[in-house]
């Protein structure tokens, strides 16, 4: 047999041991975090995280995850706990979200800086105020510039799959920074789905040996300053500064790399695979297409479905990897549309676009095509995005590409639900 | 695809019932999708919950619009809130009412409806008027789209302490005994 067929046999194998079960996604998102065994979680409850953190506080106590776990007095103090875990060399774990994430920015901004490979989920929500406690991208998305990894799931199983992933990419020694898993408030948290759980060997084999504190550490056999004063008016500080930043940004543009071979390395071994950095969807013949993040990307495929049965020649592009943003990847799926509809579900409020719209332009004029293009922007505070929804996004789509002139504003896609 | 929606109150469980419907259809080898429309929940304030379920995998993760069943684990719930808006034509009710179909004033898209006196059932079980197993066994008999075994094997996998486990099992059966199914004729339009 060959490696390819014998690789395809093991993971068959993978897959065939899976318990199929129901789990909401933060329920999911709880049991990858076990299954990658970390040695330490904080964590402080906000809606819609809760029930994760209940999810988490119930496998430790059922004896399913062997891990401390620290109820801090508020999210500030739950990063702040895990950045001493992981100096210590542990595995470490936290997930919040919208107010929560706020309270938690002072040592959120630290944390890649101090190459500490911390796996964060945020259970998006929308940004206060108006008060609200729904979905939304808003709190992600206003941390973006922060430095860290940011990838977003489209499903439960997903959630699952990517949450053990995120430790591997955060760990790898040419990355060194902390992942934030998105997983979309309602739908995604509460939504429960059939999922198949990998089972706890074969992920074992995956994550392989933990080496997390090789490079910074809070250890009395290796006496080192950690995080000393650098920078300054005068002097060498702010070269050793720009050294600082410079390797976080290499770190970043590594972790392209490093998510891509790690997806593959799961495909593998567990039998599952997703699109790393960008997913393309009926793409490769597509005349325009229709960019989607997160869970809103199911309903979308469906309605893409539905307009190519009708002859429409649309295709989809959804981003997995947010942060750093997949610049190549993107090139070379825009490289094949002449018209784009960028849906977001967040408000850009310098551009008063989508902040992922204004981004992508970035990646268009890099490529050198200046195709038309429209911005929409739905799922605030809770709302649904609907295939009727998203069938409107292709249809102003396509007037672009028939020569209508793109509006300057975006669109509302819920304004009138 | 079969969409079903559920109608409660804060408390009553409907959202646990969604659930617990969606991973008795996984168990029968099937996909599901269980989606509740969370916000604060406050005890006795209208809840709904969504589920989908196929023979396929299911990509859309929204909310449901135009349900073929509609399961309402309350019975003053319809006279505060439109539990019919969007029903498909050849819908099925599944209700928690001690009245009888003649009492009732259902729109044109019901076709089915199974009936279960299940706040009296439920308050001889828990003493406590809590209906959601017993309108599972309801649905179960109503439309048939799911056996009364996976739904009992779903209880079992849940969080019930043995008391309530039983209990539970109890209020299963005697909604999928007690439900009293109708088949409504309507005449053709002409």
């Amino acid at each position: 047999m060959t490696t390819a067929t014998l690789e395809k046999a093991a993971a068959a194998e993978a897959q065939r041991k899976q318990k199929v079960i129901l789990a909401e996604g933060n329920e999911a998102a709880a049991l990858g975090v076990a299954l990658a065994r970390p040695d330490m979680v904080s964590v402080y409850p906000i809606t819609p995280q809760s029930s994760l953190v209940e999810h988490l506080a119930k496998l430790i106590a059922d004896g399913r995850m062997d891990a401390d776990i620290v109820d801090a007095e508020g999210e500030h103090s739950v990063l702040s706990v895990l950045q001493g875990g992981a100096l210590a060399g542990a595995r470490t774990y936290t997930a919040t979200c919208g107010p929560g994430l706020a309270f938690m920015f002072e040592p959120y901004f630290r944390t890649p800086g101090m190459r500490l490979p911390i796996v964060l989920t945020i259970v998006t929500r929308d940004g206060i105020t108006p008060q609200s406690v729904w979905g939304g991208h808003q709190d992600a998305m206003t941390v973006r510039e922060a430095g860290w990894i940011q990838v977003y799931c489209e499903s439960v199983q997903e959630v699952l799959d990517t949450t053990v992933m995120a430790f591997k990419i955060a760990e790898h020694h040419d990355v060194m920074l902390p992942v934030n898993v998105c997983l979309d408030g309602n739908y995604l948290s509460y939504g429960a789905s059939r999922v198949e759980m990998p089972d706890q060997a074969d992920v074992d084999e995956f994550m392989g040996e933990k080496d997390v504190n090789w490079h910074v550490a809070l250890d009395p056999l290796r006496p080192m300053a950690v995080d000393p004063l650098t920078g300054g008016t005068t002097g060498k500080g702010p070269q050793t500064f720009v050294r600082y930043r410079k390797g976080q940004c290499a770190g970043m543009q590594n972790a392209l790399r490093v998510i891509e071979e790690v997806h593959a390395d799961w495909a593998k071994r567990i039998g599952r695979s997703f699109a790393p950095l960008v997913e393309e969807y009926r793409l490769d013949d597509a005349e325009f297409a229709i960019m989607t993040l997160g869970s809103m990307s199911g309903a979308a495929k469906d309605a893409v479905d539905e307009a190519r049965d009708a002859g429409r020649k649309v295709g989809l592009i959804k981003i997995k990897t947010f942060s750093p943003f997949p610049v190549e990847a993107l090139m070379k799926a825009l490289g094949k549309v002449k018209a784009l509809g960028v849906i977001d579900r967040s408000v850009g409020f310098r551009w008063n676009c989508g902040p992922m719209y204004q981004e992508t332009l970035g990646v268009l004029y890099r490529l050198g095509r200046f195709i038309p293009s429209m911005s929409f922007i739905g799922g605030l505070a809770g709302a649904d995005i609907t295939i009727p929804h998203v069938h409107r996004v292709i249809a102003e789509t396509e007037a672009l590409l028939n020569g209508t002139a793109a509006p300057t504003e975006p669109v509302w896609l819920n304004e009138k639900d | 695809m079969y969409e079903v929606r559920f109608h409660g109150r804060g408390g009553q469980g409907s959202v646990m019932a969604s659930g617990m419907l969606a991973a008795a259809m996984v168990e029968e080898g099937k996909y599901a999708v269980s989606i509740p429309s969370f916000g604060f929940e406050r005890r006795g304030a209208p809840v709904v919950s969504f589920l989908r379920v196929s023979d396929r995998e299911i990509r859309q993760l929204t909310n449901i619009y135009q349900p073929d069943c509609i399961v309402c684990v309350d019975p003053t719930l319809m006279k505060s809130v439109d539990i019919f808006a969007g029903m498909k034509a050849g819908g099925t009710l599944v209700q928690a009412t001690h009245q009888p179909l003649s009492e009732l004033v259902l729109p044109d898209s019901v076709a089915t409806v199974g009936l279960l006196d299940a706040v009296k059932i439920a308050l001889e079980i828990f003493k406590r008027p809590i209906t959601n197993t017993l309108m599972l066994g309801a649905f179960a008999k109503t439309t048939g789209v799911v056996s009364l075994d996976s739904l009992k094997r779903s209880l079992e996998d849940s969080d019930f302490r043995d008391a309530g486990l039983a209990q539970n099992m109890t209020a299963l059966e005697r909604g999928y005994a007690e439900v009293v199914v109708h088949r409504i004729e309507r005449r053709a339009a002409a």
